[in-house]
């Protein structure tokens, strides 16, 4: 990046930006943020998007899957045709209540089966030839959205940041744990380190002590934030279910972050895959049920719209060993407690129509975060994707 | 700068710094040649004692048998890391070392099968103080890249455009200089470009067109090496390289016309690496401030130069694993097939803060205490949490040698040269106000020393 165009779109000059009383003058705003927000919620490994959504009518499904065909008896049914698996009693609730919109044969041309690869493309919004080193959360934090000169405008919760959340300018904020975080921002070394003098320090220098300084207030701030409020729901005591958590407090306590980046990984159901899978969907269900109404109790589920992908679904065909390989096309969950159009956003896959063995892309995945960008977030994707993609009209 | 700065920043840009056991002494002169004369011997990448399971032997296995065996000796892929790790430590041959990691980052892949990723990186380490046209030659082949870029599914009657796409886009000649239409028929040219059972290059004839092709608008029933060849013949190759190679060695700030200089030396010398390197590395402007501290150290540099500066041996350098992937670069592993993308990139609050925090680490044998995303190479299947870095950094850092060093310098006078040693551009760190009160002056001297190195300054080359 050049030196001049990071001060012209920080609007900041050198020496401005590495006076310490200068950043903390966001610290004192306080108040109820009622702006829109997005929560970004990763399934790592390949969620089977199949025995998520089964088709239950489908014959080719229960063909190809004779072991792993989920019966349509046990199937928590939303369409005549689509039933959620069993384990999934929290999206069945949301899906009921009006809460969520599904996109089916989600994915991007010329699929790549390779997780970090195709994870890559889904966190930069690139195409499938095409390299990347900044996150469609972080372009748009490099687009001069409104309120996006705040580090902690984007919070990804754990302790490293994910490159959906680098840009070229500006980059979200990773914080796991806001107390801790906190404590060692307190260390005695970092607090001499941001009294140097370091108004004569320019480019790299002066944007390593830039990046501190804010590390020093966001710390703050958030950790501020994070007392506020504390949840009396009970979450599901594993990671994701205490991150969401995390999420919530933040929320309810009127932190003014508009982007919140978790997930959850050990989708990679390559075996046995059945009571694997079947843990980790009730995990998912569970703990986003549980977030909404947390949310929702302290009226923020309006304001909030959250999104549930994976880097490509799996096979149609099971495998050997009772499990799936890595696949393409997946569906993608839209929720939230102001959706324009909540269900079934478009038909389920055909499965009568595959590309050597894996489902058809009908969706466009940049058009899920183009329409979230210019319909929910209210700035132009286009500048953020690179191109139009068309508005699916959830929000 | 004094003489003395000049051969630190020399030591620091043409290898990962100076080691624990040489001084600042000498004449830049002398260092440069030093610099440039000792890459002669150099230790290949082996691991001892290791089953080398050849593609013919895998593909005789059941899917299940190769699944299992891939993970098993997926393991062998970090010990390569490692053991690379201490090989940067220690080399004589630290022009080979650091211009390896350049071109690792360059050619760039990401394999499983540790005996493609030993003969892959030792092609480059092998090649990079030689012909950049050997090097691309000899990269190309590589098992690794054959399986990375998928030729080995590039056939006659399926052609897979993806290596011929990117040893132009990124290898090369760089985009817009070539059209779709030569990615096509390169891509031809490089049909058959495969793996033997062995684990060797083969031209497996019955895949390969050996029809006409027309690329760049020459026609001709071209092979995969005329192509290559081609390719270098077009000076912009030499100036796509040279862009890169300057962005790595002098500043990301790139200086067009000295790039275009650079250039036009490095195509008349055919390539050849060295006499590049020479080129820059003896150049006043190398020296000059605007190019002195001005890069952010990768994680592989920094944690190199840590090792080499304090002198420091592991017990066990597995944690060292972590550190890479928590700070954004772990060999072997890059994000993708356009390397790191470097500079700012490296740097965001978490990996600033942990990069602060590093050497006390170190120093104090600690845990790092943070916990890296799953990325899936090394997955345990049902594992829901992240895992997390809790192995301490168990080793000994060389004090004593260390401090030595400052025996002889005036109390007043040791956080400057501490600073002259360690940092590329100290002019405005100040001592700290408050310290612990030290015990003993060997005490205050670690004090300030660890201060430096966990300096916003150190992470500058």
């Amino acid at each position: 990046m050049k030196r001049r165009d990071f001060i012209k779109l920080s609007g900041l000059t050198t020496t401005a930006a590495l006076i310490p009383g200068f950043l903390k003058a966001f610290e004192g705003k306080t108040g109820n943020f009622s702006g829109k927000r997005v929560v970004i919620v990763q399934l790592s490994g390949g969620n089977d998007g199949l025995n998520t959504l089964v088709p239950f009518r489908n014959d080719i499904y229960y063909k190809e899957r004779p072991k792993l065909g989920i019966k349509p008896e046990t199937l928590l049914k939303i369409t005549d045709e689509a039933g959620f698996n069993p384990a999934l009693t929290g999206f069945r609730k949301l899906f009921d209540g009006g809460r969520m919109a599904i996109c089916n044969g989600v994915g991007y041309p010329n699929p790549d089966r390779s997780h970090f690869r195709s994870m890559d493309i889904w966190q930069t919004g690139s195409n499938a030839d095409e390299y990347l080193n900044t996150g469609w959360i972080g372009r748009l934090l490099d687009s001069k959205c409104k309120g996006c000169d705040n580090p902690w405008y984007a919070v990804e919760v754990d302790d490293t940041l994910s490159l959906a959340m680098k840009g070229n300018l500006k980059s979200g904020f990773a914080v796991k744990d806001p107390a801790r975080l906190q404590t060692l921002m307190q260390d005695s070394f970092l607090r001499q380190l941001a009294d140097q003098k370091t108004e004569s320090a320019s480019g790299e220098l002066a944007f390593l002590y830039k990046t501190l300084a804010q590390t020093t207030s966001s710390a703050a701030y958030i950790y501020e934030k994070s007392k506020v409020y504390k949840s009396t729901l009970t979450y599901p005591q594993l990671q994701l279910g205490n991150e969401l958590k995390q999420i919530a407090e933040l929320i309810r306590s009127g932190i003014e972050s508009k982007i919140f980046y978790t997930g959850i990984s050990g989708f990679d159901t390559h075996v046995q895959q059945t009571n694997t899978h079947a843990r980790l969907l009730q995990i998912v269900g569970d703990s986003l049920s549980t977030f909404t109404d947390d949310l929702a109790a302290g009226g923020e589920l309006e304001n909030t719209v959250i999104l549930v992908f994976s880097e490509f679904g799996r096979r149609v065909k099971q495998n050997a060993s009772n499990g799936t390989d890595h696949g393409t096309a997946n569906n993608v969950y839209i929720i939230g407690g102001n959706l324009k159009q909540g269900g079934m956003r478009n038909p389920l896959s055909d499965l009568s129509d595959l590309d050597s063995g894996d489902l058809k892309m009908q969706l466009d995945f940049r058009s899920i975060y183009s329409t979230i960008l210019g319909s929910w977030l209210n700035v132009d994707s286009k500048l953020i994707l690179g191109r139009e993609f068309s508005n699916l009209g959830f929000v | 700068m004094t003489e003395k700065q000049k051969i630190a920043h020399l030591y620091r840009r043409a290898g990962f710094g100076m080691n624990i056991r040489e001084e600042l002494s000498g004449t830049l002169n002398g260092e440069i040649e030093r610099v440039m004369n000792s890459n002669q011997q150099w230790e290949e990448l082996f691991l001892q004692g290791e089953d080398r399971v050849t593609t013919g032997q895998l593909m005789a296995m059941s899917p299940e048998e190769r699944r299992e065996i891939i993970q098993d000796l997926a393991g062998n892929v970090k010990k390569l890391n490692l053991e690379w790790l201490r090989i940067m430590g220690k080399a004589e041959g630290q022009l080979r070392e650091k211009l390896s990691l350049f071109f690792h980052g360059h050619f760039a892949v990401r394999v499983r099968k540790f005996n493609h990723v030993e003969t892959y990186i030792n092609t480059i380490r092998k090649y990079s103080l030689g012909y950049f046209g050997d090097l691309l030659m000899a990269v190309s082949k590589e098992p690794a890249m054959l399986r990375f870029l998928n030729n080995v599914q590039n056939k006659k009657n399926s052609p897979n455009e993806n290596f011929a796409r990117e040893v132009m886009e990124l290898f090369s000649l760089g985009r817009g200089n070539y059209t779709e239409n030569d990615i096509k028929e390169a891509a031809r040219a490089f049909t058959g470009w495969g793996i033997s059972e062995e684990d060797e290059f083969e031209l497996k004839r019955n895949q390969h067109d050996s029809g006409m092709k027309t690329v760049f608008g020459k026609t001709g029933n071209w092979e995969g090496e005329d192509v290559i060849r081609m390719i270098l013949e077009n000076p912009q190759t030499a100036l796509f390289i040279t862009r890169k190679l300057y962005r790595f060695f002098v500043n990301d700030q790139v200086n067009e016309v000295r790039v275009k200089e650079l250039a036009d030396g490095f195509f008349k010398s055919r390539y050849h690496i060295p006499t590049l390197m020479r080129t820059i590395l003896s150049a006043s402007w190398f020296y000059e401030d605007e190019n002195v501290g001005c890069l952010i150290k990768s994680p592989v540099d920094l944690i190199v130069s840590l090792n080499r500066t304090l002198g420091i041996s592991y017990e066990n350098p597995q944690p060292l694993l972590a550190v890479q992937r928590v700070l954004g670069q772990t060999l072997f592993f890059p994000p993708n097939v356009a390397g790191w993308a470097g500079g700012r990139n490296w740097i965001d609050n978490s990996t600033l803060i942990t990069r602060l925090n590093l050497p006390k680490r170190i120093a104090d044998s600690a845990e790092l205490d943070i916990s890296y995303k799953n990325n899936m190479d090394d997955a345990n299947p049902n594992e829901v949490d992240k895992p997390k870095a809790k192995k301490t950094l168990a080793c000994s850092v060389n004090w004593t040698l260390f401090l030595q060093k400052f025996d002889k310098i005036p109390k007043v006078d040791r956080f400057n040269a501490v600073c002259d040693l360690l940092l590329a551009c100290n002019a405005s760190l100040q001592q700290p106000r408050i310290m612990k009160p030290a015990t003993s002056d060997s005490e205050e001297l670690k004090q300030i020393t660890l201060y430096i190195l966990r300096t916003p300054e150190y992470q500058l080359s």
